[in-house]
């Protein structure tokens, strides 16, 4: 249905088994992604933003011990789909997907040309030559020229590479594409370039992206809202404005006073204390421990707590009528 | 002690790195530094500044006596390293300190902190064991990884990355050197901590008054943490001014670029699309004649940019470009 979001993610988990316990990696996320928005997710190493991008397309390691909740696609639930259906399906077609340091797991003896049109002939059976003409048609839209179809990726600079992953997880038209930590290892000048392009392919083709990473300057250059994690959970979701302006949660206020920035005299300050083990979490609040504005409430997990529209917070303060 | 010369002073330095093919065919030379020429001061703080391969490693390795330089010279106090001898370099090198990129991949795995901290000590010929325990303890004290007790038997996987690269700079204090090279000390550590070990960083060097030479790709990072700042670019330094002289007003048409490129948190950002000018760094295998900025650069003029070496001007009280633009 139109009115339906692209993606609705419900009380997601997935747990892994480790010599140290269970990890709850993805403890309890549930978010929604718009039609053309992009939704950035935040959060420091270890928080696991990046096993949330492979449960949303069941690219999962072989220690998992839990994986349930709820992920619907366009209103439909796609949890029950048999895996055979969901790579027929969802993966690729529907998301797209660009994995972190992508743009060094490309085959280097098969030219990149194939390898970005390889999806097509996968998931969708198309002949060579008809992949082929589509990936030049992509190669354009990332700005990377036609003559690169035939080299190799040794061939090729750092900023070429990702966009050619960029090609390759866009070929397909998927509705959304879910990038992890897509320009962190590029120059400041290259990824200038490739925010640039993505901004652009969302305007002109309406494509939902999903960006993960821990970068919170570039995230604000692509972000209608942001999504920000912490130990697992969802510690706030608020569209750009408000967060990047009047962060509400805790650690979002922490974290918003950690960058340091090129135009501003006051110096930037750290968060003491570090994150808690995803093997054996806190029962109450997970930022409690290092949260300055914490009262006996945060020894209970708090809720995600609709605070206005288009902001919802998990924290006890604001049960109590606002920011204390 | 004398102020009047400097720590440390790069005179026209070349550090290239001859490629082969095969092992033993010539194709020519890697110029990671090509025509570097600076002075540290005593208790000074400077950041270089650039994008990978402007050669800013190289040029802290060379720095460190770790790379032969291939012309040019680094002089310190007064005596240059060429001409020092094993000895007399194995006394400069206790004299540097060095923090490593990637504190996950600096310190051994299968030795305990101790003997992590305890090996330069040994090697600079510090015989008592009462005495590097004592040395130990202090650098430990000084990066706030008290007590040393628990931190001495841990191996480097028991701990954090904020906790490593504390580690790593207590291992480059230890010998008490006089410069400390930093090489992208924090790049690799998530945002919350990064700024704890910068500021460590910055009390230290106002403790010890020692010399900071802090390499970087981020900008942003430097206004806080450092006095000065080097611009390069493909193995030179375009640009050269105190840090916020530098920032409010830069005159290079690349650090204009960089500036515009990177982004403070900000809502309105996702709305508009940045100048970024186009092509990539040039290979420092054939670097562009005249000036390497000159194919990316949005104020080239032909006939001058393209085939003169730009010198360096003084657009600005202290401020050093090297852009014809200022003539």
């Amino acid at each position: 249905m139109a009115d339906d979001p692209l993606l609705s993610v419900d009380g997601l988990r997935l747990h892994y088994r480790a010599r140290s316990g269970i990890v709850h990696a993805v403890d309890g996320v549930s978010f929604d992604v718009r039609r053309n928005e992009a939704l950035v997710i935040l959060g420091e190493s270890g928080c696991g933003k990046s096993s949330l991008a492979k449960a949303l397309l069941r690219v999962l390691p072989r220690n998992v011990q839990t994986f349930d909740g709820s992920i619907r696609v366009d209103g439909e639930e796609t949890m029950g789909y048999a895996e055979e259906r969901f790579r027929q399906e969802i993966r690729w077609q529907r998301i797209g997907l660009v994995m972190q340091a992508a743009m060094n797991a490309l085959n280097p003896v098969v030219r990149v040309g194939e390898q970005v049109a390889e999806p097509l002939r996968v998931h969708l059976g198309w002949s060579r030559q008809r992949a082929q003409a589509r990936a030049r048609e992509v190669f354009d839209l990332v700005g990377v020229s036609q003559d690169f179809l035939e080299r190799y990726p040794f061939e090729l600079s750092g900023g070429m590479r990702q966009r050619v992953v960029l090609a390759m997880a866009l070929i397909a038209e998927p509705d959304l594409v879910i990038m992890d930590e897509p320009t962190s290892a590029l120059d400041v000048l290259t990824q200038a370039s490739i925010m640039n392009r993505l901004k652009r392919i969302k305007r002109e083709l309406g494509t939902s992206f999903i960006l993960i990473t821990h970068d919170v300057a570039t995230s604000s250059e692509i972000a209608d809202r942001v999504a920000l994690m912490y130990a697992g959970q969802m510690v706030e979701i608020s569209n750009a404005e408000h967060f990047f302006h009047d962060p509400a949660h805790p650690y979002a206020q922490a974290l918003m006073a950690s960058v340091p920035r090129l135009h501003q005299a006051e110096r930037p300050e750290h968060i003491p204390g570090e994150p808690p083990s995803l093997a054996d979490p806190p029962a109450g609040c997970r930022f409690a421990e290092r949260c300055p504005k914490r009262f006996g409430r945060c020894a209970e997990a708090p809720d995600m707590l609709t605070v206005e529209h288009d902001r919802s917070v998990r924290c006890w303060l604001f049960r109590y009528g606002g920011n204390l | 002690m004398s102020t009047q010369q400097p720590l440390l002073s790069v005179e026209d330095l070349h550090t290239w790195f001859e490629l082969r093919h095969w092992g033993f065919l010539r194709v020519g030379s890697v110029r990671a530094v090509d025509g570097v020429t600076f002075a540290l001061d005593h208790g000074e703080s400077v950041a270089f500044v650039g994008e990978s391969g402007c050669g800013k490693s190289s040029l802290a390795r060379t720095l460190l006596g770790l790379h032969r330089p291939t012309s040019g010279r680094v002089v310190c106090e007064g005596r240059s390293l060429g001409d020092l001898g094993r000895a007399e370099l194995k006394a400069y090198r206790g004299r540097v300190g060095y923090v490593q990129q990637d504190p996950y991949g600096a310190l051994p795995p299968f030795m305990d902190i101790g003997r992590i901290l305890a090996e330069p000590l040994k090697v600079h010929g510090v015989r008592d064991r009462a005495e590097r325990e004592r040395r130990i303890e202090a650098a430990l004290a000084e990066v706030r990884l008290t007590p040393a007790k628990t931190y001495t038997s841990k191996f480097p996987h028991m701990l954090s990355g904020g906790q490593l690269q504390r580690v790593v700079i207590a291992r480059a204090l230890v010998l008490e050197p006089s410069l400390l090279v930093a090489d992208e000390p924090v790049s690799m550590l998530d945002a919350s901590v990064r700024v704890e070990i910068l500021e460590l960083l910055r009390r230290i060097r106002a403790q010890r008054n020692l010399t900071l030479a802090f390499i970087t790709h981020d900008l942003s990072t430097v206004r806080h943490f450092a006095d000065r700042i080097f611009v390069m670019y493909a193995g030179r330094i375009v640009e050269q001014a105190p840090v916020d002289e530098l920032l409010e007003h830069p005159q290079h048409p690349y650090t204009q670029a960089l500036l515009t490129a990177l982004a403070d948190p900000d809502p309105d950002n996702a709305q508009r699309e940045r100048p970024v000018p186009g092509g990539e760094a040039p290979s420092l295998l054939h670097p562009p004649t005249g000036c390497r900025f000159h194919p990316r650069c949005p104020h080239a003029m032909a006939g001058t940019c393209d085939v003169e070496d730009p010198p360096r001007f003084e657009p600005r009280p202290g401020h050093h470009s090297a852009c014809w633009l200022h003539r």
